[in-house]
């Protein structure tokens, strides 16, 4: 239809003022470009629905009480226990453990790329450090456990165990450093220069300038990226699957604990049966991770518009 | 005037830690600076000690036979054919998936949406969907393509993780091409109308051509995160253990991740940290290759204009 168009056109060398085909083909191309953008919304309701559905499922037959109050996880036995708070327990542990390295350490780089650096060192710092959230989680976790948790055994802490909560979390912190830094860098190198002469004329240190004018000015982008880093580290897989272990205990952070996310790995990685009480478990346990992801996201983009400071 | 004064003052105006003498001011500054610069290198570090300790244990494993052997138990004869086969089978499945929707949905949005509640609701959506985390799009996957799509999918195949994929890397896709369209000046949209284009043949043949480039660095960028995803392939039933390579879409599949989780995941140090190691290069070295071609592909354009 398309190709008749253009014929007729080229042939009469003139313009069609109105042609049905070329109507059609329009309104055909507009359908097809709605139906790609609304393939999101889908994927949107698909995942609420699987976790509601298979949830529901689980609550059939675990009561919910239960799932939010015990203190036992013992899922793959009989009659097992399903305290998913020791996962969640995990989870913070790990996550605790990780933004105790990025947060520090992303925001001092964040100041020092925005405030200190020359403009041509912050156009090569900036992907360099990016490269850090480009590495596979599979590679951070396979340093974690064959490199991280050996150096802390024969340095600092030499009844560590194999797999620990504190080399997932430092490793996860370092892959976390980059999204700090680079969301708040973003906040302090948009705080005008205006209010950084100010400050100078007022007799204050570039020390000072830093970390009394321009973070506080930028503090809502900073805690945007801070919410953000916090819900990469809970929904961080690999990394804790490999370093962290699979044993659901209150453990402390030399001792091995189990997340969330480690959980569904490790019930995924063998055969499960569709229906079975086991298979509705993950999705039950994903079911809580997406609620905790979504709450945090609701929380950035709460805290970004309450507390944003605009300058002219 | 006596210098105590001076300091009540300040102390009461300004909070109890200003501190009067400018030598301790600026010598804190120093130290201030040096944090911060420390504190950007420390990742760099990190990065440094991270490579320099995967090619000191795999790339004296890596040879042609590791690339071209099937995984085994025997360490010396174990490789990775079938999975960098089905890495390769799930990029190509995904590009093909997702690039198509990644840029349809970014036309839309950027060219054709009207600022209605039900387009917002997609951007709200959209950037909502780029937080979840990708273990969760792996459930997704599990729940619909490999359980409910089954008799079209085939379960657990090339097919299904290609999908899941997909829907993990579309947000991504598609904000950088709606960057890449927004980038194009508003004269050229005018002047096609002008002539008497219609809407689509400004996009079709303008638009889509400029915004070309910025788009495509965006999505081989999403690509090459897909390469290394591990987490939701594991959920959709990628198999840790082949015996055959995959065929076709619907065969079954494990992938390079996969294949490196399973060693690292075994006892022995011959799988935990040689072969890990060696498929770990193998992995980064793809990965250079096509975050490389992306830069490369950045740089061209930016000349351009």
């Amino acid at each position: 239809m398309a190709v008749e168009a253009r014929d007729v056109r080229s042939e009469a060398g003139v313009w069609r003022r109105e042609s049905r085909a070329r109507h059609f083909r329009e309104r055909a191309i507009k359908v097809v470009f709605t139906a790609c953008a609304y393939v999101s919304v889908l994927t949107t309701f698909g995942i609420v629905f699987v976790l509601i559905f298979e949830t529901v499922g689980f609550f059939r037959q675990v009561s919910i009480v239960e799932f939010l109050t015990s203190t036992q996880w013992s899922a793959s036995f009989a009659n097992g226990e399903f305290g998913v708070m020791v996962l969640v327990y995990g989870t913070l542990l790990t996550t605790l453990i990780a933004m105790l390295v990025a947060l520090p350490v992303g925001l001092l780089a964040a100041i020092f790329l925005s405030e200190y650096a020359s403009s041509r060192l912050r156009r090569w710092l900036k992907p360099a450090l990016e490269v850090l959230a480009g590495v596979p989680t599979i590679v951070y976790g396979y340093f974690a456990l064959t490199f991280v948790t050996p150096l802390l055994r024969d340095t600092i802490f030499p009844n560590i165990q194999i797999f620990n909560a504190l080399s997932a979390g430092l490793v996860m912190g370092i892959m976390i450093i980059p999204t700090i830094a680079s969301v708040s860098e973003d906040s302090l190198y948009a705080v005008p220069r205006s209010l950084r002469e100010g400050a100078y004329a007022l007799g204050a240190t570039k020390r000072e300038v830093a970390t009394r004018v321009v973070v506080p000015a930028a503090l809502s982008g900073i805690v945007a990226s801070v919410v953000l880093g916090i819900s990469r580290a809970v929904g961080e897989t690999m990394i804790v699957a490999v370093a962290a272990g699979q044993l659901a205990q209150f453990g402390g952070p030399l001792e091995s604990v189990q997340t969330m996310t480690a959980y569904i790995v490790q019930v995924a990685s063998g055969d499960t049966a569709r229906g079975t009480l086991t298979y509705q478990t993950i999705f039950a346990v994903g079911m809580t991770l997406f609620v905790i992801t979504l709450l945090l996201n609701i929380i950035s983009y709460w805290f970004v518009r309450r507390f944003r400071e605009t300058y002219e | 005037m006596t210098k105590g004064s001076t300091q009540a003052t300040q102390k009461g105006a300004q909070g109890p830690d200003f501190k009067t003498s400018t030598s301790v001011r600026y010598g804190l500054d120093r130290v201030f600076a040096a944090l911060v610069f420390v504190a950007t290198l420390i990742g760099l570090v990190v990065l440094a000690v991270l490579l320099v300790d995967v090619a000191k244990d795999g790339v004296p494993l890596l040879s042609w036979s590791f690339i071209t052997s099937f995984p085994s138990s025997i360490p010396t004869s174990a490789g990775i054919y079938p999975v960098l086969l089905g890495s390769l089978w799930l990029l190509a499945l995904t590009a093909l998936i997702s690039v198509p929707l990644g840029i349809g949905a970014a036309v839309y949005l950027e060219e054709y949406a009207t600022d209605t509640w039900l387009n917002r609701l997609v951007e709200v959506n959209i950037s909502n969907l780029a937080g979840v985390p990708s273990i969760i799009y792996g459930l997704l996957g599990l729940g619909i393509f490999v359980n409910l799509l089954r008799p079209i999918t085939g379960g657990p195949s090339l097919i299904s993780g290609a999908l899941t994929l997909s829907l993990l890397i579309l947000p991504v896709i598609i904000i950088a091409t709606r960057e890449a369209l927004r980038a194009i000046p508003d004269t050229v949209r005018e002047g096609g109308f002008a002539l008497g284009a219609t809407r689509w043949e400004v996009i079709g043949s303008h638009l889509l051509p400029m915004a070309l480039p910025g788009a495509l660095t965006g999505t081989i960028l999403a690509l090459s995160r897909a390469i290394g995803e591990t987490a939701p392939l594991i959920v959709v039933g990628a198999a840790t253990y082949l015996t055959f390579a995959p065929d076709g879409p619907l065969s079954r599949y494990s992938a390079l991740p996969i294949q490196i989780y399973y060693w690292v995941s075994q006892p022995q140090p011959e799988f935990q940290v040689g072969l890990a190691a060696a498929g770990i290069v193998v992995l980064m070295a793809v990965l250079i290759l096509t975050n490389s071609f992306a830069v490369w592909l950045r740089n061209r354009y930016q000349r351009r204009i």
